[in-house]
C-alpha cells in the first residue's frame, strides 16, 4: 500500500494559497546526445538533425539541435510537479523561438522556470507562465498552462 | 513547388487508431524527465481516479503527429518537408490521454498563409477515443521559402 500513501502524499494541489505572482520552483535540465536519442525513440521523431551531428551542420544548423518538442515536454515538468498530478494540465502552449544547440563534448543546460500569471476563482484555475532559457537564449516563446486545482 | 493555398480548411479522414500503451507512456515519461508516479504506477494514478496510467501533457504530439504526416505528405500539398520548421504548438486536454485509449485523429488544415517568402501552416487535429473528445492538437508549421 505504500504507493497508495505515495501517491495521496502528492495530492493535487489547492487553489487556497495559490495566488499571482507566486514562483514555481525552478529547475536545470542537461541535454546530451543519449537524451535526444532517447527522446527520438520515445517520441517516434527520428529527424537526424536531433542526434546526426554531420547531417544537421549539412542543411545549415550549427550542430545537432534538441527536439523543440523535447524542450515541451521538459518544460511541463516544472508545472506538473508544483501541481503533484500530471493530469491537471488543461490547456498547454508554446512558440519555438531559439534551437537549443547540443554540442557533443558539453551538451546544453536548459533553465525552466514557472510563474502564476492568473488565477480564476470561479473555476479553480491557475495560469503559469513558463520561461525556458539556454545561455543567452530563450528557446520557448509565450509558453503558458492553464491547471485544474483542487 | 509552393505550398498549396487551397488546402486551407481541408479535412482528412479520421487516422488509423492509435492503441495508447503503459509502455509508450513509461519511455515517454522517462524522456523528458516525467516522474509523476500516475505516468508509472497503476495503482497510484487509480487512486486518483484515473482508469490507468496518464500520459504526460505532450505525448499527444505522437498520435497528432501521425495525423499530421498526411497533410505534409500529401503531393497535391506542395510541403516540402526538408524545409518545415515547428513554429507553434498548443494542446488542449479534455481529459488525460490513458493507456488503453484506442486514440483516432482527424486533421483540419486551419489557415496557410504566406509571409515573407515563407508560408505558415496551422494544423487542428482532433483526438477522440471512439465518442469521447480527448485532446485538440494546434500545430504550425513554417515551410521556409527558397532561397
Amino acid at each position: 500500500m505504500t504507493d497508495l500513501a505515495g501517491g495521496a502524499t502528492r495530492a493535487r494541489r489547492s487553489f487556497e494559497g495559490v495566488s499571482v505572482g507566486e514562483s514555481l520552483p525552478a529547475k536545470t535540465v542537461h541535454v546530451d546526445r543519449a537524451r535526444l536519442v532517447q527522446y527520438a525513440g520515445a517520441s517516434l521523431d527520428r529527424n537526424p538533425i536531433h542526434w546526426d551531428e554531420r547531417f544537421a551542420k549539412h542543411v545549415g544548423l550549427p550542430d545537432v539541435i534538441a527536439h523543440g518538442m523535447f524542450t515541451m515536454g521538459a518544460a511541463i515538468t516544472v508545472v506538473t510537479e508544483w501541481v503533484g498530478d500530471a493530469g491537471a494540465v488543461l490547456r498547454y502552449g508554446t512558440r519555438f523561438t531559439k534551437p537549443v544547440v547540443v554540442p557533443y563534448e558539453t551538451g546544453a543546460d536548459v533553465q525552466f522556470s514557472g510563474t502564476v500569471t492568473a488565477v480564476d476563482e470561479t473555476a479553480r484555475q491557475a495560469t503559469v507562465e513558463i520561461t525556458a532559457t539556454c545561455g543567452p537564449d530563450k528557446v520557448l516563446g509565450r509558453a503558458a498552462a492553464v491547471v485544474q486545482l483542487a | 513547388m509552393p505550398v498549396n493555398p487551397e488546402f486551407a480548411g481541408r479535412v482528412y479522414p479520421p487516422s488509423a487508431p492509435y492503441g495508447v500503451s503503459a509502455a509508450k507512456i513509461k519511455e515517454f515519461a522517462e524522456a523528458v524527465g516525467a516522474t509523476d508516479p500516475a505516468h508509472t504506477d497503476r495503482a497510484a494514478a487509480q487512486a486518483r481516479g484515473y482508469r490507468d496510467v496518464i500520459a504526460p501533457p505532450t505525448f499527444a504530439v505522437l498520435v497528432a503527429q501521425r495525423a499530421e504526416m498526411e497533410f505534409i505528405f500529401d503531393p497535391e500539398a506542395g510541403v516540402d518537408f526538408s524545409r518545415v520548421v515547428h513554429g507553434e504548438e498548443t494542446f488542449i486536454h479534455h481529459r488525460p490521454m490513458t493507456a488503453g485509449d484506442e486514440i483516432v485523429g482527424v486533421l483540419t488544415v486551419d489557415s496557410v498563409k504566406a509571409a515573407g517568402g515563407h508560408t505558415m501552416i496551422v494544423t487542428r487535429t482532433e483526438l477522440s477515443a471512439g465518442e469521447e473528445p480527448v485532446c485538440t492538437a494546434l500545430s504550425t508549421i513554417v515551410v521556409r521559402g527558397g532561397e
